[in-house]
């Protein structure tokens, strides 16, 4: 077990490694295949009124006419060690991990990172929470009432929730709860949890939903398909033999059967939303990673969107071992080694 | 179980509301509409804060709320460039002189603020000297002198640390020879740009006579800037005021609060009423959002001032209600084809001509978003807010502005290309309305045989590596770019010297001026810029003007107009000429 999660973990790092390596190629190396100039990639970090003078001496102090080698390496130095960085006056140290420096916005990403990450968090986990139970329940009552009334119902709302694109599905709970009905906050407004963990309940209440409706909606039915064949095993039938409580056979037997293939989703899809709920945080206009990402999009601002990947990378390889390690706890068949 | 009951009941209201919403919206619309026949009745007519004040009111108190759309470029006053920013920054900084805060027309006069008076030119306009009010404070008390004018205008000359700011004070003053800014050239001395005399006096020399210098005086940058307490690129965090309101909370990216500046001295300001007790501002904000909560009264102003989206517009339009709570006023910009005289066979005038009156104006018009949203369909350069501007229409594209077949044919054929050309047209990716723009004109050129290849850039690097450099452009064949232009401020020099002076094309790119080069129109800029007095300098601008349209190295699509929202908590609101948009410095609240 031990030298599972070793091996797993220096294995994290490498595939972190990669995906840095992968995008750094992306902004660094592709437009110089594409045949821009030092003084090409200068340019977006000077503004458009520079000269052709200061866009050169920019070059050379960004460091864009070194070799792409040297520019990766000072860029995983940074991470590793920090860096430092002119803001004018004055020289200012930008400490480990330091994922780099906007010279758009002109601050350094790792603290807008680290200032953006409790509200994916907040959102992701809040939202997960009520994803899963809402769709395992679902699912599980679904297919136990396979055909009634309850199960069609059911299943017609979760093709509903899977079908609808959240901007739409959010910008509707808006304008009808937040500026109608007036019962839920309008859109950007977050506080933090140990501000107020109600009004950050309160707060988050209509993006945990509309962030819920969407993946309720799969998660019920990968349930209900998942749990209509492990209810139907030989193994099902022999407990109900031994006498045991039909609501025991349901979660101890069918259920835990039926939670492994869940289990693997939840991992990536929980992985992927901390790293960035990019339309749920981009319609409600929270201040999360997100958000942030594609802002950073939008103004092609290269080491915030190096930032971004390399903490939704990380997120997703972390939420991937750890499902791998729940694997164990869920399912008594499987044995890591 | 409970709590699948709650999610069915959470995702039966939402599959309700959509239903509702599928219904022509009515459900989502009428709790705005219910709310807007009182509020028209209170708030004016369409258009009504175009001309006036719309509730006029001294009442002080009260929280402003804003929202942006997108983020700051900077609140540093050496380092912002958006319009709305320079309205806003009225608020919390005070430049030698101001744009005056009221309707229309008299938004574009300029008026004294930090200084007594405009500007004292001498030496044939290349030295302009201002004398400073007394008893103006910094936020900590601490009183402004004419130094710290100077050494704000020396930390926005360096253009490593402020990247979005503008090079006038740069390209203008007479500053040392190879002085970097107030960061790298600290113990340089540059009497040659800026005097100051004595703590109240400050003089700016140029290297050639402007007339109109009182504009740059307007700058941000001419704001006060303490240097002790300059922080350079990160001074945008806690900029240090000088106006009514200081800075509260600011998180760079989510939005900032101002509150009053208890240094700040009425007596000092006859510009500013200082009416709110403070403002809240939220930065990217989902934009449809913004709509829809200034709509319902939840917020009182999108603060990019540059219109609502068009989803809002399908619920303001045919609502008269609602209609009547908003303002389209046409501003300061003007939406355009450069028609690149080095790209073949475009350097001969004829083709250009056949572009001119082949054009549909009124398909443009559509792209462009239309009579409220896109613009005025143009027929020259100057927008009719700047001085200067004269109506006039050198190729007529139809009676219908549907584009001259007849007219184009002849001119093609006086082109020696009696069956058309091909060429390639130039937009940025990114905009929409750019690319609809750009195959209106494909469509209706094609009517005469040009046959224009849409070729989409990133807009980070339109200007400085495609279809602004003047090479990549001749090598790739851009005949035509789309294009477009807000004046810096609302006079013939602000608008028109960046797009249609040739000396500002840079053989590195990054001109906005991409297609005018004409030896004669530069003369005619140098002439305005030297000559004092308003009435003959304008009549130049207007000249210029019609030299650049007998050219045809532009194709004027239209004169910008958007869709403004009036606020239903807010009063004094006017929209202010020089801005384009409501004027943050006079709004209070009801």
């Amino acid at each position: 077990m031990v030298t599972y999660i070793i091996r797993r973990l220096i294995w994290s790092v490498v595939m972190l490694s990669i995906v840095s390596i992968i995008t750094f190629a992306i902004f660094f190396l592709v437009p110089r295949l594409a045949g821009a100039t030092s003084e090409d990639l200068a340019a977006r970090y000077v503004g458009r009124t520079a000269s052709a003078e200061q866009v050169k001496v920019a070059a050379e102090k960004l460091g864009f006419n070194d070799p792409l080698v040297v520019q990766y390496g000072r860029f995983a130095k940074g991470i590793v060690v920090g860096a430092d960085y002119d803001y004018g006056p004055g020289v200012e140290r930008c400490p480990a991990p330091c994922f780099g420096y906007s010279f758009l916005t002109r601050l350094p990403v790792w603290p807008d990172l680290l200032d953006r990450l409790p509200v994916t968090i907040s959102l992701a986990l809040g939202a997960a929470v009520i994803w899963v139970i809402a769709g395992v329940a679902t699912g599980v009552l679904s297919a136990l009432k396979r055909g009634s009334f309850f199960d069609r119902a059911a299943m017609s709302i979760a093709l509903a929730g899977v079908s609808m694109p959240i901007f739409f599905t959010g910008m509707v709970s808006l304008v009808l709860f937040s500026y109608g009905l007036k019962i839920t906050v309008a859109g950007g407004t977050y506080t933090p949890f140990l501000t107020n963990p109600a009004t950050w309940a309160y707060d988050l209440l209509l993006p945990w939903i509309t962030l819920a409706f969407l993946y309720a909606a799969g998660y019920a039915r990968l349930t209900r398909a998942g749990m209509l064949e492990t209810m139907n095993e030989d193994y099902i039938r022999t407990a109900r033999a031994k006498g045991l409580r039909e609501r025991t056979v349901v979660v101890k037997h069918g259920l835990r059967g039926a939670l492994t293939p869940i289990l693997t989703i939840f991992g990536l899809d929980l992985g992927l939303l901390l790293g960035g709920a990019v339309l749920t945080e981009s319609t409600y206009s929270l201040p999360g990673i997100g958000k942030y990402a594609i802002d950073a999009i939008g103004r092609q601002d290269l080491p915030q969107v190096m930032g971004v990947t390399l903490v939704a990378a990380f997120f997703v390889v972390v939420a991937n071992l750890v499902v791998d390690l729940l694997y164990a706890v869920v399912d008594p068949r499987v044995r890591l080694v | 179980m409970q709590k699948t009951t709650r999610l069915g009941v959470a995702a039966l209201s939402a599959v309700l509301a959509l239903g509702l919403a599928a219904c022509g919206g009515g459900s989502t619309t009428t709790p705005t509409s219910s709310g807007a026949p009182a509020a028209a009745g209170s708030t004016g007519e369409f258009n009504g804060a175009l001309t006036a004040v719309v509730n006029p009111s001294d009442k002080k108190g009260g929280i402003l709320k804003l929202a942006n759309a997108g983020d700051w470029d900077s609140l540093d006053p050496g380092d912002t460039y958006y319009g709305y920013s320079w309205n806003f920054i009225r608020l919390y900084g005070r430049s030698l002189v101001m744009f005056k805060s009221a309707p229309g027309k008299t938004g574009n006069e300029l008026t004294p603020d930090l200084a007594e008076g405009l500007g004292t030119p001498s030496d044939d306009a290349k030295t302009w000297t201002y004398k400073l009010k007394a008893g103006i404070k910094f936020e900590d008390g601490t009183p402004v002198t004419s130094k710290d004018v100077k050494y704000g205008v020396e930390r926005s000359f360096d253009k490593e640390v402020f990247p979005d700011g503008y090079t006038y004070f740069n390209d203008f003053l007479n500053w040392p020879k190879d002085y970097k800014g107030a960061y790298k050239s600290k113990d340089v001395n540059t009497d040659s740009a800026i005097e100051t005399p004595d703590d109240q006096t400050i003089v700016f020399h140029l290297k050639q006579p402007l007339s109109n210098f009182d504009y740059f005086a307007q700058l941000p940058a001419t704001i006060p800037v303490p240097k002790d307490k300059d922080t350079g690129a990160k001074y945008k965090e806690h900029v240090i005021s000088t106006g009514p309101y200081k800075f509260d909370k600011n998180e760079i990216g989510k939005g900032f609060t101002l509150v009053r500046n208890d240094q700040w001295d009425p007596a000092t300001d006859p510009n500013r009423k200082a009416l709110p007790d403070g403002y809240d501002v939220a930065t990217n904000v989902n934009a449809d959002d913004i709509d829809n909560r200034v709509l319902a009264g939840d917020l009182d102003v999108d603060v990019t001032g540059t219109g609502v989206q068009p989803a809002a517009l399908g619920r303001i339009l045919p609502d008269p209600a609602v209609k009547a709570g908003t303002d389209n006023p046409t501003g300061t910009r003007l939406w355009y084809t450069s028609i690149n005289g080095n790209v073949a066979p475009l350097d001969n005038l004829e083709c250009r001509k056949a572009v001119e009156y082949a054009a549909d104006k009124t398909a443009l018009q559509t792209a462009w978003g239309g009579e409220f949203a896109g613009g005025q369909i143009a027929t020259s350069l100057l927008p009719p807010s700047i001085p200067g501007h004269e109506d006039f229409n050198t190729w007529v594209p139809g009676a219908d502005n549907k584009g001259d077949v007849t007219k184009a044919k002849e001119a093609l054929t006086a082109c020696g290309q009696p069956n058309g050309f091909e060429t390639n047209i130039a937009y940025r990716a990114e905009r929409p309305k750019e690319k609809a723009a750009a195959e209106a004109l494909q469509q209706s050129l094609g009517r005469v045989g040009i046959k224009l290849t849409l070729k989409p850039f990133p807009q980070t690097d339109y200007f400085a590596l495609y279809a602004g450099k003047p090479g990549y452009a001749k090598d790739n064949k851009l005949g035509l770019a789309m294009n477009g232009w807000q004046s810096d401020w609302p006079d013939g020099f602000g608008f028109l010297q960046q797009i249609v002076d040739s000396r500002v094309i840079r053989d590195t790119g990054g001109s906005s001026n991409i297609s005018v080069r004409d030896p004669e129109v530069d003369k005619l800029i140098d002439q305005a810029m030297e000559q004092t007095d308003p009435n003959s300098r304008n009549g130049i601008w207007t000249q210029i003007d019609k030299k650049v349209m007998d050219d045809a190295y532009i194709l004027p699509n239209v004169w910008a107009k958007a869709l403004l929202v009036r606020s239903k908590n807010a009063t004094n609101v006017f929209v202010n000429d020089a801005y384009g948009m409501y004027d943050y410095l006079g709004m209070g609240v009801k």
